[in-house]
Formats: C-alpha cells, sequence, structure tokens
C-alpha cells in the first residue's frame, strides 16, 4: 500500500491536514512532520526521511507539503532515504484528502496516487 | 591534523562565531521581508557544525565539509538547512585532493549549482543568488583568466558579493518567503544574501591567514597579483 506524509512548518497543521485525510483513507498511512526541532515553525529533512520511512509500507510514499523549505528539505530526504517517494505538486490539505483516497485503491501506485494528489489544483470551492 | 584541514575547521569556527554576531541583524532583516527565523537558524546550525567539525578524528578539507552541510542540515529548521548545508554536502567532494586554486573554484562553482538548482533561483530574485552568482563568476575569473592566486581572487569575489547584497535592496523578490509579499519587499535587504557575504568574508579572513598569503591584496579589479615577469609556465 501507497503510504502518505503531510510535511508543514507547523506540526499541529501537518496532524490537522492527516487527521482530514485520515476520515478518507481507510488503512492508508499518514505520517504528519512538521516543525524546526526546537519547538518553533520550519522544517528538518531528517525529520521528514524519519516520516517516510514510518510511512512506507513497501510500495512507497507520496509527499504533500506547505511551503519553500518544506519543498527543500523533502526534496533531500528523498534523496537520502533509502524509500521511493516523490513530491506531488499539489495544495497541502487537498491534495492530502484525494491522495489518501486515490491510495485505498487495490491498483494504486505511487504515480497514480501522485496524479490523484495533484489534480486537486484544480478543485473550484464556488 | 592537516595544515589545510585545520584551515577549514578554523573556517567553520570563524562563521560560526561571525553568525552569533549578527543573529539579530539577521534576524531585523528576515523580520522584514521573511519568517524572522533566520538569525536564529544560522547562528544555531553554524554552532552546531563547529562543534561537529573538531570532533572529527582526521580532519580532511572534503570530510570538514562534508560534516559542517549535515550539521546543518539535521540543526537547521528551514530552507537554510538544504540550502547552505545540502550544498556543502554536495559540493565537498571536489576537495577531496585538497584545496587548490582548481578545485577551489570547482568547489565554487558545484556549491552555486546546487543551491541554484534547490531553490530554482536566478539573479534578480532577491536570493542568496544574487550576491552567490556575482562572486563564483569574479573568483573564476580572476583564477583562470586573470591568474590571481586563491586568496586575492577570493578577495575580488567577496567584494562582488557585497555588491550582490547590495543589488537585493531595491528589487522587488520573486523567491522564497518574501515573494508574498510582492512589491512590499522592495527597499529591504535581502537576508540570504546577507548572510552568504558574511560567510565568504569569513572565508577569506581565515584563507589569508592560513593559507599562501600573497604580498599585497588587490584593492581594485585591476590589480594584478603577480608582478610582470614572475610568471612563469608550469
Amino acid at each position: 500500500m501507497v503510504g502518505l506524509v503531510v510535511v508543514s512548518h507547523s506540526r499541529t497543521a501537518a496532524e490537522g491536514i492527516a487527521e482530514v485525510a485520515g476520515e478518507m483513507g481507510g488503512e492508508t498511512r499518514i505520517e504528519a512532520v512538521g516543525g524546526d526541532g526546537q519547538g518553533g515553525f520550519g522544517t528538518v529533512a531528517d525529520d521528514i526521511e524519519g516520516a517516510i520511512e514510518e510511512a512506507d509500507g513497501g510500495d512507497g510514499v507520496v509527499v504533500l507539503v506547505d511551503l519553500g523549505s518544506a519543498v527543500m528539505n523533502a526534496e533531500v530526504a528523498i534523496e537520502t532515504g533509502n524509500s521511493e517517494a516523490v513530491i506531488a505538486d499539489a495544495p497541502v490539505l487537498e491534495g492530502a484528502v484525494n491522495a489518501a483516497v486515490a491510495a485505498t485503491s487495490a491498483k494504486a501506485t505511487v504515480e497514480s496516487v501522485r496524479e490523484q494528489a495533484e489534480a486537486a489544483r484544480g478543485i473550484e470551492k464556488l | 591534523m592537516s595544515d589545510e584541514g585545520e584551515a577549514v575547521v578554523a573556517a567553520v569556527a570563524a562563521v560560526a562565531d561571525r553568525l552569533e554576531t549578527e543573529r539579530s541583524q539577521l534576524t531585523d532583516l528576515d523580520s522584514a521581508i521573511g519568517d524572522a527565523d533566520h538569525g536564529g537558524n544560522m547562528a544555531r546550525g553554524w554552532a552546531a557544525a563547529a562543534e561537529a567539525v573538531t570532533e572529527l578524528d582526521d580532519p580532511e578539507p572534503s570530510v570538514v565539509v562534508k560534516t559542517a552541510g549535515k550539521t546543518l542540515l539535521s540543526e537547521v529548521g528551514g530552507a537554510s538547512g538544504p540550502l547552505y548545508g545540502g550544498s556543502l554536502v554536495f559540493a565537498s567532494p571536489e576537495l577531496e585532493d585538497g584545496i587548490t586554486a582548481e578545485s577551489s573554484v570547482a568547489f565554487a562553482e558545484t556549491y552555486l549549482e546546487k543551491v541554484q538548482d534547490r531553490g530554482d533561483a536566478r539573479v534578480g530574485d532577491k536570493t542568496m543568488v544574487d550576491a552567490l552568482v556575482p562572486a563564483v563568476h569574479t573568483f573564476k575569473k580572476s583564477v583562470e583568466v586573470d591568474e590571481m592566486a586563491p586568496v586575492p581572487a577570493l578577495a575580488k569575489a567577496v567584494a562582488a558579493a557585497q555588491r550582490g547584497v547590495d543589488f537585493t535592496v531595491p528589487i522587488r523578490a520573486s523567491k522564497g518567503r518574501a515573494s508574498y509579499l510582492g512589491w512590499r519587499s522592495v527597499g529591504h535587504q535581502d537576508p540570504g544574501a546577507t548572510s552568504t557575504l558574511f560567510i565568504m568574508e569569513e572565508l577569506l579572513d581565515v584563507a589569508t591567514e592560513h593559507l599562501e598569503t600573497p604580498e599585497e591584496l588587490p584593492e581594485h579589479a585591476e590589480s594584478p597579483t603577480v608582478p610582470d615577469g614572475e610568471v612563469t609556465e608550469d
């Protein structure tokens, strides 16, 4: 099963987004990671790498990110880690919900889940 | 410990001291157009890096640089981790055969390449790239075309970085957190370009002290370091 990691500058935000996505995600593993490790806002590559390992059930991981350094630190985490993982270029909350649903499909792959997450870029609300 | 390794350890310590001194200035710059974490992140990260490199058994230059970079990656909770730390790790193999004019240029170019690749920023985006690009190009040209020794070439590169920092003030940010402010970013100096300049100034100080020292540092772009008649083909 494809796992998910939600990365935000705020750990609280990451956990909240993971909760919202988890409602739709059945058995999908969703890890939340965020904060600078010192109690402040930020993202840390090592922490993201750890979250990817936790989320990986053997079929790879799709990573959802919020702003700037979350993208860069997620890239570093993927480069240095051992799991098959990709970043979805998607809004972090809507992308996580889409990805969580997509991951429940029996045929889900990292690429199909990323594609569904990225489809959230076109969601209109009004 | 090799002399060169010792110089690189001293450089990391000097950068850590400088960034601690400049912590509040970097925080102020980042408060104006960012998230106010640059001073604290850089001071904390480089202090940890300085400590980590003193614990190395055999601190060859490439190992020291790689260790400092890895420490920044794990200690800095922001973009500075991958941009400064990740790029140091990526460029560190260029120094595996020691510090020469050639390897220094290769290191600088590889570091810049990684910063630009990771941050996807170009000159004029109001980022550290605005200091780095003129600095690296000046360093390469000074060494390869003007045949200057590494230390005076680095002095020219620092001057170029300073001009790059000044250039960030009047322009609008297109990358990084400041880009969210749009036109409100105009009139503020970029914190990443500023800390990049501080780091380069410390590298120059340490290089001047530890590495081959020329008779005099050039003050102008036209100043040759090697007097006519002393250039040999080798």
